[in-house]
């Protein structure tokens, strides 16, 4: 029988999210040892398929104070620790002709009570500060709401963690428990990309796995119910606002557009579904119809805006006690198994919201430290992460677009992504200003194994192209940086493009339609990409395919 | 009504725009249409912090938008974003660019005293210091003024042209007024033996393209308001069409005006007409005047301009009508002039650069003259190939049998 690797290490923790990474980081600050573990890349998860929204909590004041008061406790914490993930661009909740103006001051109320600073605004303001906004809103109340990088705040808790000890390895599933009598003391796992399994010891297993959590809790005979909600976004081609809008009055669909970076975000739908389907979500025409026609009741410019692609993610609710998707509480749920189930040395954290998740992360680990007598205190809350240590106005020189850009992404860190030779400067990704030196940063330095991990650290392939243009120049880098044979690259290249596919589907109209008939065009017509899957590894010496 | 027409989405990346622009070909600083358009535009809304001094490079010569398959207004974009971002440094080439860029203010300054006027432009010292100071090339020479303006010389013309029974309006542009009223006596001339007199606009102003191309837009939407209103006025009052012989000013009346300086001119627009496209149309419905045989060799070069508005097919088959010219057209390429462009000393050798082809395919076809109908395109013909180069309208005039 093959030797199967074995880790050791105090605590194991599944599922590289924005939670699982935060626990990672907050581990590792307080010298707790750690490897953290995830079937995919960081970020892969729900993690990566939400809205991005930094809440002020305005959205919850009126049905939910306790998640209210814990998004604008975070919300400024945030700002402070992790400021290169986020654009403080403040939020409208506006009030539309149909909706009633009386809601507002029920709102502003209880946003008072939860501490959330709030103005009101007349129909003019709200247009002078967001000319886009549906121009027939008889008024807005401004909120501190933001945007919050995720691919962003998961690298960064990576590379502080990493540089406090702790270890991630990506593509490893837990695929089930080893345990002695009533105590898990480790997992058995395997590598999804070699298919080479392992072993990991620890002393304390944490579950953060999101909507996977239920998965994870049944490998050591546990029961959590949990209520997977999935939500449906459309991508548009470019920024339509600067500010993020919801709707003043109770949450519906399709009623929160944010910009992100150099996108905006329309979403989200919400459709309770199967567990069973949670990994094969599927986004229906109605989904998208639903989506530019509320979408474009907060800024009519949108149904004419370009659709870059859709994509859905599932709320990870726990069932605490019935009621459809959105009413449930997006409250954390933190269970000591030792306490609920009898069985130590795990534990699970679900629940909550990416906002919250240095919070949900500090909850565990104060649990945690406890079981391993650790008396370290908490210290996420006050370090800033790594890329917001000086602020973004750094002196970095930016004349250079790829420079601002990357400065941009990483903050202080993209120092480290100024390759100044001629190749080093070059761009790939001519839509979001990517650069050779930016990506030999990504995939030397920030676990970077494919183009569709690339794509979460750099955004390359995020811009109006959908990797059309960069995704066959970013992949002979992976030769270059990433010990990759040709034909490895090119299979790089045809997994990033399914990908990618995927999202496009959905919206196959309009420009979309004729970008993606022209990136076909070139890559089956002019490059001949599908016979690259016929190919067998054994021709890889052959040139001719080596893109 | 969203009269700029700046939409970047329907872009699909092919990088064609950028294989077309002359001036990405010639100089590396360039990023090119395709980085300076659609992509930049994102990317400066994203952040105005994105905005690349570099586009002050772009000559504006529309190649790019020609080329487009996605009908994207990749120059249009550009020039927008130059009026909206540009900044303005008060220095020498600030008094440059203005000079260069206020051709009605100077031309109107200095066509009475235009002998001494050209004299002191011409003369070797004073290009040296012009270079030197305000970064005029010292190879270009300034465009001669004529004395006494086309204005002038009309008054005494208008009551002649008020006997025909059919009219058209002439927008007449600063190049007739004040540099070369010959084309502007020569159209008249033309004109009038098709039976058709020839009215001016009450009052006009420069068409505002070298003030767009030097970033001064708010000027420029002025004068477009200010020449809108005066071809409304003429349109209302006399129902003709108005006609321009420069292919630059047709463009700008037509479609700069709404789709770079924001100014609405939906109800005279469909009345613009460019010379060669009204002639050829009189022509070809049997309204052509005798003209006499020339047996000469020309080339034609078809300005940028043209080809963006999709008329130099008009010019071409119009020459083609003359008996006995012999007419080769030369590949559509940039003369590299681009208007005020040419004339900076910082652009002088990429404007040569640009030019090269052109140049070298006018002395290999070893003609008479050459043709075109864009008045910086015939300076810079002339100054690098010794080939006199006139305008269509100047050649139909001369073949009229008086
Ligand atoms: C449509 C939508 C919109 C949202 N919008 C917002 C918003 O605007 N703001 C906000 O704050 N929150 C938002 N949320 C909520 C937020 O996205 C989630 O609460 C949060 O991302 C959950 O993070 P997580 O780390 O707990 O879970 P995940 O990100 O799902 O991470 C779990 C990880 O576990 C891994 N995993 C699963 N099984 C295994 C296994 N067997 N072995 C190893 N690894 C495993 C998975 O690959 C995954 O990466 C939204 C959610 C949805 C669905
Ligand atoms: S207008 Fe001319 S110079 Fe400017 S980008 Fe287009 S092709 Fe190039
Ligand atoms: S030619 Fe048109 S579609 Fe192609 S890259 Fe240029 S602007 Fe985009
Ligand atoms: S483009 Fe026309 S109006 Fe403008 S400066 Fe030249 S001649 Fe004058």
């Amino acid at each position: 029988m093959a030797k199967v690797t074995r880790f050791n290490t105090e605590v194991l923790i599944i599922g590289g999210g924005a939670t699982g990474t935060s626990i990672m980081r907050d581990c590792a600050l307080r010298g707790i040892t750690c490897i953290l573990l995830d079937k995919g890349d960081i970020a892969s998860g729900t993690t990566g398929r939400n809205h991005g929204l930094l809440h002020s909590g305005a959205r919850y004041a009126v049905t939910d104070g306790e998640s209210a008061r814990e998004c604008i406790q975070e919300n400024k914490i945030l700002k402070h620790i992790a400021s290169h993930c986020i654009e403080d661009t403040s939020g409208l909740f506006i009030t539309l002709p149909e909706d009633d103006l009386d809601f507002q001051s029920t709102f502003i109320d209880a946003c008072a009570s939860a501490g959330i600073d709030t103005q009101r605004l007349t129909a003019q303001q709200a247009l002078d500060l967001e000319p886009n906004v549906n121009p027939s809103l008889i008024g807005a109340v401004k909120v501190p709401d933001g945007t919050l990088d995720p691919f962003r705040l998961c690298a960064s808790n990576v590379l502080d963690a990493k540089s406090h000890g702790a270890q991630l390895l990506t593509y490893s599933m837990v695929q089930s428990f080893i345990r002695i009598g009533d105590r898990i003391i480790g997992a058995k796992c395997i590598n999804t990309r070699t298919n080479e399994q392992f072993e990991v010891y620890a002393q304390e297993v944490i579950n953060a796995a999101g909507i996977w959590g239920k998965n994870i809790c049944h490998y050591a005979d546990l029961n959590v119910q949990m209520l997977p909600a999935k939500g449906s976004l459309l991508v548009f081609e470019h920024r339509i606002n600067d500010l993020v809008i919801n709707r003043c009055r109770k949450p519906a669909d399709a009623d929160i557009l944010v910009p992100g970076d150099s996108i905006s975000l329309i979403g989200t739908t919400s459709e309770e579904i199967d567990y069973k389907d949670i990994d094969s979500l599927k986004i229906s025409e109605k989904e998208v119809n639903i989506l530019i026609e509320e979408g474009g009741k907060l800024a009519p410019i949108l149904a004419q805006t370009r659709i870059l692609r859709a994509y859905a993610g599932v709320r990870p609710l726990v069932d605490i006690g019935g009621g459809d998707g959105r009413n449930i509480s997006r409250g954390i749920v933190l269970l000591d198994h030792e306490q609920r189930d009898g069985l130590a040395g795990f534990s699970s954290i679900l629940g909550g919201k990416l906002m919250t998740s240095r919070l949900m992360a500090e909850m565990t680990t104060d649990l945690i430290a406890n079981k391993l007598g650790n008396a370290t205190q908490c210290s996420t809350h006050l370090k800033p992460l790594p890329g917001s240590i000086t602020s973004n106005k750094s002196k970095t020189k930016k004349t250079v677009f790829t420079t601002k850009a990357a400065t941009h992404r990483h903050g202080e860190t993209a120092v480290a992504t100024f390759d100044q030779s001629t190749k080093g400067k070059s761009i790939v990704c001519e839509c979001e200003m990517v650069s050779v030196g930016e990506i030999e940063y990504a995939i030397k330095q920030l676990d970077v194994t494919n183009l569709v991990d690339l794509r979460r650290r750099t955004r390359l392939g995020m811009g109006s192209c959908q990797g059309e243009l960069c995704t066959y120049r970013a992949s002979s880098l992976f030769c270059d940086f990433g010990n990759c044979s040709g034909y490895e690259s090119s299979k790089l290249l045809m997994q990033f493009f399914e990908e990618r596919w995927k999202g496009i589907k959905p919206v196959l109209f309009g420009d979309a339609l004729r970008e993606a008939e022209f990136t076909y065009w070139l890559y089956e017509g002019l490059f001949g990409a599908s016979a690259i899957n016929q190919l067998g590894e054994k021709q890889q010496d052959k040139d001719y395919y080596e893109i | 009504m969203d009269l700029v027409s700046t939409r970047f989405e329907k872009c699909i990346k092919c990088t064609i725009c950028t294989v077309y622009c002359p001036v990405a070909k010639a100089n590396p600083d360039y990023p090119g249409p395709k980085e300076s358009g659609p992509d930049g535009e994102r990317l400066r809304i994203k952040s105005p912090e994105y905005y690349d001094e570099a586009l002050k490079l772009c000559t504006n010569c529309k190649r790019c938008e020609t080329a487009c398959p996605s009908n994207v207004n990749v120059g249009d974009i550009i020039a927008v974003a130059r009026g909206k971002f540009e900044k303005k440094k008060l220095n020498p080439k600030l008094v440059r660019d203005y000079i260069l860029s206020h051709t009605d203010l100077f031309g109107s300054l200095s066509t009475p005293l235009a002998p001494l006027v050209n004299k002191i432009t011409d003369s070797p010292i004073i290009k040296t210091i012009m270079d030197k100071t305000v970064a005029i090339d010292k190879h270009k020479s300034l465009p001669k003024y004529a004395f006494g303006s086309f204005r002038n010389w009309y008054k005494k013309q208008a009551d002649t042209q008020m006997q025909f029974k059919r009219q058209v309006s002439y927008f007449h542009g600063c190049y007739v007024n004040y540099n070369n009223p010959q084309l502007g006596k020569d159209l008249i001339k033309v004109l009038n033996a098709m039976n058709i007199g020839v009215k001016l606009l009450k009052k006009e102003k420069c068409c505002g393209v070298p003030l767009i191309a030097n970033g001064f837009h708010d000027k420029a939407r002025k004068n477009a308001q200010f020449n809108v209103k005066h071809m409304t006025d003429a349109v209302e009052q006399f129902n003709t069409p108005i006609l321009s012989t420069s292919s630059t000013c047709a463009l700008t009346l037509k479609q700069e005006y709404p789709h770079v300086l924001n100014v609405d001119n939906s109800k005279i627009s469909s009345k613009l007409d460019f010379i060669t496209s009204f002639l050829l149309r009189e022509f070809m419905n049997g309204n052509m005047p005798t003209l006499k045989p020339v047996n000469k060799t020309i080339v034609y070069h078809t300005p940028c301009h043209l080809e963006r508005s999709g008329l130099a097919i008009f010019t071409i088959e119009l020459l083609r009508t003359i008996p006995g010219l012999k007419v080769i057209v030369l590949n559509s390429e940039c003369c590299g002039s681009a208007g005020t462009y040419g004339f900076k000393k910082e652009n002088y050798e990429v404007s040569m650069k640009i030019g090269q082809g052109l140049f070298e395919q006018i002395k290999q076809a070893n003609a008479d003259f050459a043709i075109t109908d864009c008045e910086t395109c015939k300076w810079q013909i002339e100054e690098n190939s010794d080939l006199e180069t006139i305008h269509p309208v100047t050649l139909l005039a001369q073949c009229l049998s008086d």
